[in-house]
């Protein structure tokens, strides 16, 4: 092994920039993302998958003509607002919590702590990740759909953000809560996983809400993708979300926030 | 020179476990310090009070004019870490690492000449996960030293390493320190210790036993010779043990091993040719930093 080194303090070679802690950030973020592209479940199942569903879909064609059952709407129009909580219950849920859980587990965010950046920063650079992939995954959702399936943009575009930035950060907030209570990545992984069908369930992607019995429909509009399916539905048509979905939202957000936060190590 | 690290009673406990009870050391600028002890003994502890991962119980520790906890942010440019157990993300690759801690600091070492001298340039595109052992252990000093530190706490850095493995690092730490790197350096191997260190903390029960060179704990000993040799015939113990320069005889297999003073070589072998008997294989040990740490711990070492 060669054994010369660069004298302590030196930096020679590189030119000798003060990294500010936003350089750092970015940096962070970029490698977080590049993480997140080998890891594979993200892209394959939060992005490839909904969209192939919805090229899918679009494709059987009693999905696309309009049902009096469903007051003239097609069968797609009501799954668009349910792929788009197939895309944030899968990055919340099955790609968030494994992610934190392991760094922790394998003493990744522990290291950081000895640098001048400090392990919350990853945090954040996750939790931007996340979003920026739900914020493009809602603009391509709804623009394939649009252009090639003919089903219209939200009526009342307003409400249908809203509801969709409340419904990402009450996922989220759960999927923080996994991973600050999963003592393992193992376990945050099995933990998403059993959270996520139930709720995908409530969501109505096997069975529409607006077609479940009674009960079901209850629990669903108490869940948080039920909640959000529902006032996406809204909105898409026109309607402004109800304020009770959005307080469901809200309320699972800042339950969810909190306790995460309560439970979080870095270690 | 002037102490870059100081140690005063340090106090650290867990619940009712006392981890770290009473420990004080100082470290100079320039030189390799070690902490030498058994397992369970209090090194991982104070070394991560000294990082600033944990808050002392009592004792105060000051890291160049700094406190750990409070000053994090200074410390943290300053001090360069290797933790006993961290590892990286399992599809990180070697360069991508080196370049994302090189970000954090305010003036980095470049990176990649830090992964040329570590050897880890044919693996720049390697991931982390698919690293050796001593890859891993390579790459995890390269980002210790990539915030160009003062100081670099290493803790049980060759542990886990083959034999060529473990001298390439050792070679490499001395090249850190002599371009001006003070090095804490946590070990529980004697011949690391007697290598690379310059003064030692040999602590057990979370106490420290003794500060000293390595060649000053062993003189502390006093064990004085070991001789050990084969007998061509057998002969009477008593011949050997009741000379005033011997201390004990014991028998190992046909290997008879001897211990005394200075002096004890100089009459076992003339008594020996006294009676006509041969000793063969002989060999004579001075005592060694193991057998101090043996007679001051109490405690047999792993290795």
């Amino acid at each position: 092994m060669s054994v010369t080194m660069p004298a302590a303090g030196s930096s020679t070679g590189a030119p000798s920039r003060a990294a500010g802690q936003g350089a750092a950030l970015r940096r962070l973020t970029l490698t977080e993302f590049q993480l997140f592209l080998r890891e594979r479940v993200g892209p394959i199942w939060g992005v490839g998958f909904p969209l192939v569903l919805l090229i899918i879909f679009g494709s059987i064609p009693s999905f696309t003509r309009p049902r009096a059952s469903l007051g003239g709407l097609t069968e797609l129009d009501l799954y668009v607002p349910i792929l788009i909580a197939f895309v944030l219950a899968m990055l919340a849920l099955n790609v968030l919590p494994p992610v934190l859980a392991t760094y922790r587990e394998k003493g990744i965010l522990r290291r950081l702590r000895t640098t001048p950046v400090g392990p919350a920063r990853v945090l954040t650079a996750q939790l931007v990740i996340n979003v920026a992939v739900v914020v493009v995954m809602l603009a391509v959702i709804l623009a394939v759909a649009r252009i090639g399936y003919g089903v219209a943009l939200p009526r009342q575009l307003g409400g249908f953000v809203l509801a969709a930035l409340l419904a990402a950060v009450a996922l989220l907030a759960v999927g923080l809560f996994v991973a600050a209570a999963a003592p393992t990545g193992r376990a945050a992984n099995a933990i998403g996983a059993i959270l996520f069908f139930p709720m995908m369930f409530f969501a109505g992607l096997w069975l529409p809400i607006a077609q479940m019995p009674p009960v079901l429909r209850h629990i669903s509009h108490a869940t948080p993708l039920g909640a959000a399916v529902q006032a996406l539905q809204d909105s898409a048509q026109g309607h402004w979300p109800h304020t009770l979905q959005l307080l469901t939202l809200a309320a699972y957000a800042v339950a969810f926030g909190l306790a995460a936060i309560r439970l979080f190590r870095w270690e | 020179m002037p102490a870059v690290i100081e140690v005063r009673n340090l106090h650290k406990s867990y619940g009712t476990t006392v981890a770290v009870d009473d420990v004080s050391f100082t470290v100079e600028e320039g030189e390799i310090f070690g902490i030498l002890g058994p397992n369970g003994a209090g090194k991982t502890t104070t070394v991560e009070c000294v990082e600033g991962l944990r808050t002392p119980d009592g004792g105060s520790i000051g890291v160049l004019g700094l406190d750990p906890r409070r000053d994090r942010a200074e410390l943290t440019q300053q001090l360069g870490v290797q933790l006993q157990d961290s590892e990286l993300p399992e599809r990180l690759r070697v360069a991508e690492a080196l370049r994302l801690y090189s970000s954090f600091y305010r003036q980095p070492a470049d990176w990649r000449g830090l992964m040329e001298i570590l050897g880890l340039t044919g693996k720049a595109g390697t991931r982390f996960g698919k690293l050796s052992g001593g890859q891993k252990q390579r790459l995890s000093i390269a980002l210790a030293l990539v915030g160009s530190p003062r100081i670099a706490v290493l803790d049980e850095l060759t542990t886990g390493l083959d034999p060529q493995a473990r001298r390439d690092t050792w070679a490499l730490i001395e090249d850190v320190r002599s371009r001006g790197v003070t090095i804490l350096l946590v070990t529980h191997f004697m011949e690391e210790a007697e290598r690379l260190c310059d003064r030692v903390a040999l602590i057990d029960a979370g106490r420290v036993v003794a500060v000293d060179t390595p060649a000053g704990l062993a003189d502390r000993v006093q064990a004085g010779q070991r001789i050990q040799f084969r007998p061509s015939v057998p002969f009477d113990d008593g011949l050997l043990a009741s000379l005033p320069d011997v201390t004990s005889v014991i028998h190992r297999g046909d290997v008879v091993v001897v211990t005394g003073n200075d002096n004890a070589l100089n009459t076992v072998t003339s008594v020996l040719a006294r009676h006509q008997i041969v000793a063969r294989q002989l060999r004579v040990e001075q005592a060694s930093l193991e057998d101090a740490f043996v007679a001051l711990t109490g405690k047999h070492t792993e290795n």
